[in-house]
């Protein structure tokens, strides 16, 4: 008897590390902006002009800015703006984009075609035009530049949430619902936009990442929280003169950019996986 | 020599077996079929014949010989030499087998000059010969069309051609009419019986035993990835020697399965006039009348297209009609305001064909329950030990109240979609295509449950199908609808032993038949 294997066996699904380290990292991060004092017990606007601009070493872990100061506690402190900025932009357009989307998707022709032309010539600003719009009109600052990250992100959600509603209202169980003799209001609260929210909370998990991104980039342009604050990017953006002689400087409140983002994205892709594999 | 030797063959994907030990040859020119439910490993044998399981399997075999060659040593480079030439494989949904965005005529050419058959100057040519081959009708014009401007039969027809264009020696069809008309399906049986007459092996795949029937010289009855039964056509069909084919030819829908049904007496609860609706100058539904009591079921049959579900449709109040008017209860549809119309909608209640898409997915089975229950107003203290008994009502534990539907199998989510549908306490009953989705053992055992449930509730119901054999068995009266019109409709029994339309005569004439099966005291004798 010779049996032999025509295809080669399934590889296991390896356990995946990687998404258990980035949920560490995201609750690490989620500490750090909650209570920093949990982490450190330095304070981030402590300067010492004799150690200014020292490398890594038992002192200062991460060493330290030219002021002096502790970047390490300067790092830990900057979680709450960059975590604000991410979590504040992403849920006022998920908010505002879901409104649109529902009128748009459930409201009728003209509904429909009044919001998507509205959310098309947003759209069709820059990006960056459009963030120096609302600086210039309403200055700089920490919630404006939440403010004007939401306006950018909200034009897709308000897409998608759109293409979801007229989806599943035509689907069986609304269809269903309709002949159980259920009102039209008690279909979308019920059915409607629990079902299109799941994408879009998957959509708007992997962009937070994004949207620190963002927020950071703005500071590092100067229109997020004014110095002495530690921000991520304004730290980044000081530390861009002394690249030459102290590159700790930039290089950690990068990583701590880079490294939250990256975690983030693989939960939020993790996420997606797991909710939306399945029939809807 | 067999064109085919198989044995000993295993396929498992993961811990779960699918196929334990099969056998199989095939004689050059003969036709064997593979008759099992879903699950039972039929497509995955066929499929092991093609070296197609997929990487996820993992796939052993004491033998496999293809025209006497040791298919267990071939790469991927020769059984692509085998697939297309040597053998054929026609799938069952030709819509999404044939590429949408080329004419069938380049597809059709493909393996042609892919295997180098003909040379590309005489390729068109061949694709011609081929098209009239399968009956296809003006070849010319065909050739150049995209499948979705074809219809699912020559669309079928063109899939086959592609299949038997390198003249394989053995042509492998998995389910090649299920999706088809009854009609369709007829001309399709014929086709594949033209080719086995001019030499072609056949392997037929089917949950259809009348399907088979027709074709095929040898059976094998699979289940759980075992062949249980294997013989000549007429001898399994006629005298099953195995306990599950026996259940499998009981289970099939037909007049001899019909309970004794009592009289009608009640009184009429949907009246159906005139009922026109047209779609973009398309006529769906072009002057349907009819009448339905407490108690009845009212078999609506015919041919995808004929409007029968745009007929349910306007029943139940999804759909304006243009002209025309439904009254439930003696009470009108139209005319009716929003709160009104809500509260009418709760007597007619409907069962689908796909019960899964009609459950939120985020549910389980008792807040799809605990919701109908609440729109037929019960109150919320007795909503919990209601749905409990209406799983029982129909047949399931209630321990699957907090169970997901898509977690359920099909027979159990199209009970939870009728206890769904009973929990308003509803007057009437549209069923549209309830069984057509389910094996034909759980077909049966939902097709007894609905009678029952008649029985027990006096609920009326209104049964849309294409399969004449469902509507035989469960129906007081049939209307047959062609091109929105009802061309037949009377006593379903006097319709049809005596049917008086043409093309209800052409429809049953279609039907697969079973051979009746011989007295069992006859065979002992």
């Amino acid at each position: 008897m010779t049996a032999v294997a025509l295809a080669p066996p399934r590889r296991r699904r390896a356990l995946r590390p990687g998404v258990w380290g980035a949920s560490l990292f995201v609750g690490l991060v989620v500490v750090a902006a909650v209570v920093p004092g949990l982490l450190t017990s330095g304070n981030p606007g402590a300067a010492d002009a004799v150690s200014a601009l020292q490398g890594p070493g038992a002192d200062h872990l991460l060493g330290t800015d030219a002021n002096g100061r502790d970047l390490l506690t300067r790092i830990v402190y900057g979680a709450r703006p960059s975590l604000l900025a991410g979590l504040g932009a992403t849920g006022l357009a998920v908010l505002v984009g879901s409104a649109l989307g529902l009128v748009a998707g459930l409201g009728g022709r003209f509904a429909d075609e009044t919001t998507m032309r509205l959310v098309e010539v947003l759209q069709s600003l820059p990006t960056l035009l459009l963030a120096l719009l609302v600086f210039t009109i309403a200055g700089p600052g920490t919630l404006n530049s939440i403010f004007a990250i939401a306006l950018y992100l909200m034009p897709s959600y308000a897409r998608l949430v759109r293409v979801q509603s007229k989806l599943i209202g035509r689907s069986g169980y609304v269809e269903a619902a309709t002949s159980l003799g259920l009102g039209r209001i008690a279909i979308v609260v019920r059915h409607v936009l629990p079902n299109a929210f799941v994408p879009l909370l998957v959509l708007a998990t992997i962009e937070v990442g994004l949207t620190i991104v963002a927020a950071s980039s703005l500071s590092f342009l100067g229109f997020g929280p004014k110095p002495p604050a530690p921000e991520w990017g304004a730290m980044l953006s000081a530390g861009r003169d002394y690249f030459a002689v102290a590159w700790w400087v930039a290089v950690f409140p990068g990583l701590a950019i880079s490294l939250t983002v990256l975690s983030i994205t693989v939960v939020g892709r993790h996420l997606q996986r797991r909710l939306e594999g399945r029939p809807s | 020599m067999s064109l085919i030797e198989l044995s000993g063959l295993e396929v498992s994907f993961g811990d779960v077996a699918a196929v334990r030990g099969v056998s199989l040859t095939i004689e050059p020119g003969e036709a064997v079929a593979i008759v099992g439910e879903s699950g039972s490993g039929k497509s995955v044998t066929a499929r092991a014949l093609l070296g197609l399981t997929g990487d996820g399997a993992r796939v052993t075999a004491k033998t496999l010989r293809i025209d006497g060659r040791d298919a267990l040593a071939f790469g991927e480079k020769q059984w692509r030499e085998v697939r297309g030439t040597r053998i054929g494989y026609v799938l069952q949904d030709a819509l999404v087998s044939l590429d949408p965005l080329r004419p069938i005529g380049k597809e059709i050419a493909e393996p042609l000059l892919l295997h180098r058959v003909v040379p590309r100057s005489e390729s068109g040519d061949k694709v011609l010969e081929l098209l009239v081959k399968v009956g296809v009708p003006e070849p010319g014009a065909r050739a150049a069309q995209y499948p979705h401007e074809l219809s699912g039969g020559l669309r079928q027809r063109a899939l086959i051609a592609s299949a038997i264009a390198c003249d394989p020696d053995l042509l492998i069809a998995d389910e090649p009419t299920t999706a088809l008309d009854v009609t369709v399906q007829a001309q399709i049986l014929r086709l594949l019986a033209e080719r086995k007459a001019a030499g072609t092996a056949l392997l037929l795949i089917s949950h259809d035993l009348a399907v088979v029937a027709e074709v095929a010289d040898r059976v094998l009855v699979m289940r759980d990835g075992i062949v249980v039964e294997q013989g000549p056509t007429g001898t399994v069909l006629a005298e099953p020697a195995h306990e599950y084919t026996r259940t499998l030819l009981a289970a099939v829908p037909r007049a001899e399965n019909r309970a004794e049904r009592p009289p009608v007496e009640g009184p009429v609860v949907i009246e159906a006039r005139d009922l026109v609706k047209t779609f973009k100058g398309r006529t769906a539904v072009d002057g349907v009348s009819f009448e339905l009591r407490a108690g009845e079921t009212l078999g609506l049959v015919g041919e995808s297209g004929s409007g029968k579900t745009t007929a349910a449709r306007l029943v139940l109040g999804l759909t304006e009609p243009d002209t025309g008017r439904v009254e439930i209860d003696g009470r009108p549809w139209d005319g009716l305001s929003r709160t009104e119309r809500r509260e009418l909608r709760r007597h007619i209640q409907v069962v689908y064909q796909d019960p899964l898409g009609s459950f939120d997915p985020r549910f389980t089975v008792r807040r799809v329950l605990d919701e109908a229950l609440a729109a037929g107003g019960e109150p919320r203290t007795s909503r919990r030990a209601r749905a409990g008994e209406l799983l029982e009502l129909v047949g399931l534990d209630p321990a699957l109240l907090e169970r997901r539907p898509r977690h359920l199998s099909g027979g159990q989510r199209q009970r939870v979609a009728i206890a769904r549908a009973l929990a308003p306490k509803p007057r009437v009953l549209v069923c549209d295509e309830p069984v057509s989705a389910l094996d034909v053992s759980v077909q049966a055992q939902v097709l007894e449950l609905l009678a029952r449930l008649q029985l027990e509730l006096g609920v009326a119901y209104l049964f849309i199908s294409h399969h004449l054999g469902v509507i035989h068995q469960v129906s007081d009266r049939v209307a047959v609808m062609k091109d929105g019109r009802i061309v037949e409709t009377g006593d379903v029994r006097e319709v049809f032993a005596s049917p008086r339309a043409d093309y209800t005569r052409e429809l049953l004439a279609a039907v697969p038949r079973l051979p009746e099966p011989r007295l069992r005291e006859e065979i002992a004798s």
